[in-house]
């Protein structure tokens, strides 16, 4: 295979790879966000903690990688629900800077309480076998695990478009985003609605942190560095739309594999940059309401 | 009769604003306790300047989130331009006077103040906090692209800088750094309060509580929003600058989100929109981050995080706010 092509095949099945943890972890905020208009900062902590139980389930317990990511991720949605009924409820009608002091105070408690019980030195997770090394795809060798990434990330899609768009919770979740007084006249119990996908979101973006424990290692800052990358996502897709989170995480996550790949020293610059130019021109996202 | 019914009313608002503009003796207290901390704790100093940086930084601060309602994570950016404005002047072109080099990081940070702020300021809610964090971000990976030129992660080493007006040499314990910054401080201040309480403040205090309204009444609303954004970056461009002449290096994390978040906090702390908030906020801040990160740095963090949350639920105007509730509460129980 020619040189640049295959560069060009390891930047989009790289590029996918990252999308597909950009997109699990980053779904439940949009939604979130979408719903009820919070803006929440603490995201990325409980994706964050999605992680270290995962870390100690497979360490300490010697549960499988798999399996561990399931009861990682179900914890973490239950564990999310009393902190919506008790602290993000009080606040849905607050400004956007409470919301966000409130969160971020909320983050920096969890990366200090993840600081005091597995200290600043980032964790990875042993593999099964069938996750590590390559995976022969016909024409070339590819990462076993990033395979698995795609796969899980495609399998997740189906489930949540699905469950958004062909079943009747979905229908209540769409109509309540677009006009939540008109959902509520109707008699839709909005605030259960919401107590659910936000549990759902935390578990995804738990189950996004467990993954993301062999793409990057995890130390107790991931809850605010990769926090950024999951609002530049929400951001740029637009609030609460399915879709819309999908494509903005296919762009920047290409985008910034490439960027990596072939200019190693831009680093970071390309996503940013792709976040503004966006943001420019739609202020609202790709599929946001303007 | 009309006209003379609206020139009353014209009058009454201008007394209005010259009452408010009235120096009042207890403001002098903060101002005070500055020079008393001088004599008290000589062996401080160099902490003391830190703190007095970011008074200043958080008073920039609350000039837009406090009084314009412009709520921005990415306020370290002007910080930063500041400080490398100075380091790269004094590393690359030997420029080294130290009152000259606050007036070029006024000048930077006002100029990238209001570029960004033309393009940024048409935006609110997310979108807003986005662009004005990825500013932040960006800056900082230009400065890593360019580590030729910034020096990158390792930053700007070992600056010197000449006598403060030719006479005044900085000394080991930075006693003429403290009284330097102080000075530079006052005078910020004075400006600060200038601006807030005329009727350009005013304006912004409208826009912050109403934009609808403002616009309804012919407010230019965008250009009064990045007139008051400009005037924040450069203020926070000076506090960038001091930053880098009192700890004579200066590296990217000056661009970190971590210092915009921080600035931020000790504004809500201290409390929003009523000038000596940053000063209480940044004092308070400094002192406990001083004792407890020694103590245990994870602690602290928790700490910082549960006072946070504590402060939007149950004092929402921040710790000034608190005492001015207090304040009330006791007044009305002695006139009952």
């Amino acid at each position: 295979m020619p040189h640049f092509a295959n560069i060009a095949v390891s930047i989009l099945f790289d590029g996918l790879a990252y999308a597909m943890f950009l997109f699990i972890t980053s779904v439940g905020l949009s939604v979130t966000m979408g719903l009820m208009g919070f803006v929440n900062l603490a995201h990325g902590a409980f994706a964050m903690a999605g992680g270290y139980i995962v870390v100690s389930l497979t360490r300490s317990l010697g549960i499988d990688f798999v399996p561990a990511l399931a009861i990682s991720s179900v914890t973490i949605g239950v564990a999310s629900i009393p902190f919506e009924r008790f602290l993000y409820r009080r606040l849905y009608r607050s400004t956007d800077l409470e919301q966000v002091l409130l969160t971020i105070g909320l983050a920096f408690m969890a990366i200090a309480t993840a600081t005091y019980f597995y200290g600043p030195i980032p964790k990875s997770v042993p593999l099964p076998e069938w996750l590590q090394g390559d995976v022969n795809l016909g024409f070339r060798y590819f990462p076993s695990y990033r395979a698995f990434l795609i796969v899980l990330g495609a399998a997740l899609i189906a489930i949540l478009w699905y469950a958004f768009e062909r079943t009747n919770i979905g229908a209540k979740i769409r109509a309540a985003v677009d006009n939540r007084r008109m959902a509520e006249s109707v008699g839709i119990n909005v605030d259960l609605l919401f107590t659910l996908t936000f549990a759902v979101g935390s578990g995804l973006a738990a189950l996004g942190g467990g993954l993301a424990i062999q793409l990057f290692g995890l130390s107790p800052s991931f809850a605010v560095i990769y926090l950024v990358l999951f609002l530049i996502v929400v951001a740029v897709g637009g609030l609460g739309s399915l879709k819309g989170t999908l494509l903005a995480a296919l762009v920047l996550g290409v985008f910034d594999t490439g960027g990596k790949y072939l200019l190693a020293d831009a680093g970071g610059f390309f996503i940013y940059a792709v976040t503004v130019a966006v943001l420019l021109i739609k202020p609202a996202g790709f599929y946001g309401r303007e | 009769m009309d006209t003379t019914s609206r020139e009353r009313a014209r009058e009454r608002a201008a007394e209005y604003l010259l009452r408010r503009h009235r120096f009042r003796p207890a403001e002098a207290l903060p101002w005070l306790i500055a020079i008393a901390v001088y004599f008290i704790f000589p062996d401080r100093m160099t902490f003391g300047s830190q703190v007095l940086i970011m008074v200043m930084f958080a008073l920039s601060l609350d000039l837009i989130l406090g009084y314009a309602g412009i709520v921005t994570l990415g306020h370290a950016a002007f910080f930063g331009i500041g400080a490398y404005t100075v380091g790269l002047a004094a590393a690359r072109l030997h420029w080294n006077e130290p009152i000259s080099g606050l007036f070029a990081a006024a000048i930077m940070a006002g100029l990238v103040g209001f570029i960004t702020g033309w393009f940024l300021l048409r935006y609110r809610g997310l979108t807003l906090l986005m662009l004005t964090l990825a500013t932040a971000i960006m800056l900082q990976e230009t400065g890593n692209l360019r580590s030729d030129i910034s020096g990158g992660y390792d930053g700007l080493p070992g600056l010197t800088f000449d006598p403060l007006l030719g006479k005044f040499d900085y000394d080991l314990y930075g006693h003429t750094y403290y009284l330097y910054v102080l000075a530079v401080l006052a005078v910020v201040f004075y400006f600060v309060r200038r601006i807030v309480y005329s009727p350009f403040g005013q304006a912004l205090t409208g826009i912050r509580e109403n934009v609808r309204r403002m616009h309804a009444i012919g407010s230019p609303v965008h250009r009064r929003l990045v007139t008051v954004y400009t005037i924040a970056a450069a203020i926070a461009g000076v506090a960038g600058a001091l930053f880098t002449q009192t700890n004579a290096y200066v590296t990217l994390t000056v661009f970190d989100f971590d210092n915009s978040a921080k600035v931020m906090v000790m504004l809500i702390l201290g409390g929003t929109g009523r000038l000596y908030g940053a000063f209480l906020g940044a004092v308070v801040y400094m002192v406990l981050e001083d004792y407890f990160s020694k103590l245990s740095p994870t602690f602290w963090q928790f700490g910082i995080g549960l006072m946070l949350v504590l402060a939007v639920l149950f004092a929402r105007r921040g710790v000034l706010g608190l005492f001015e509730s207090a304040g009330q509460y006791f007044s009305e129980r002695k006139k009952s």
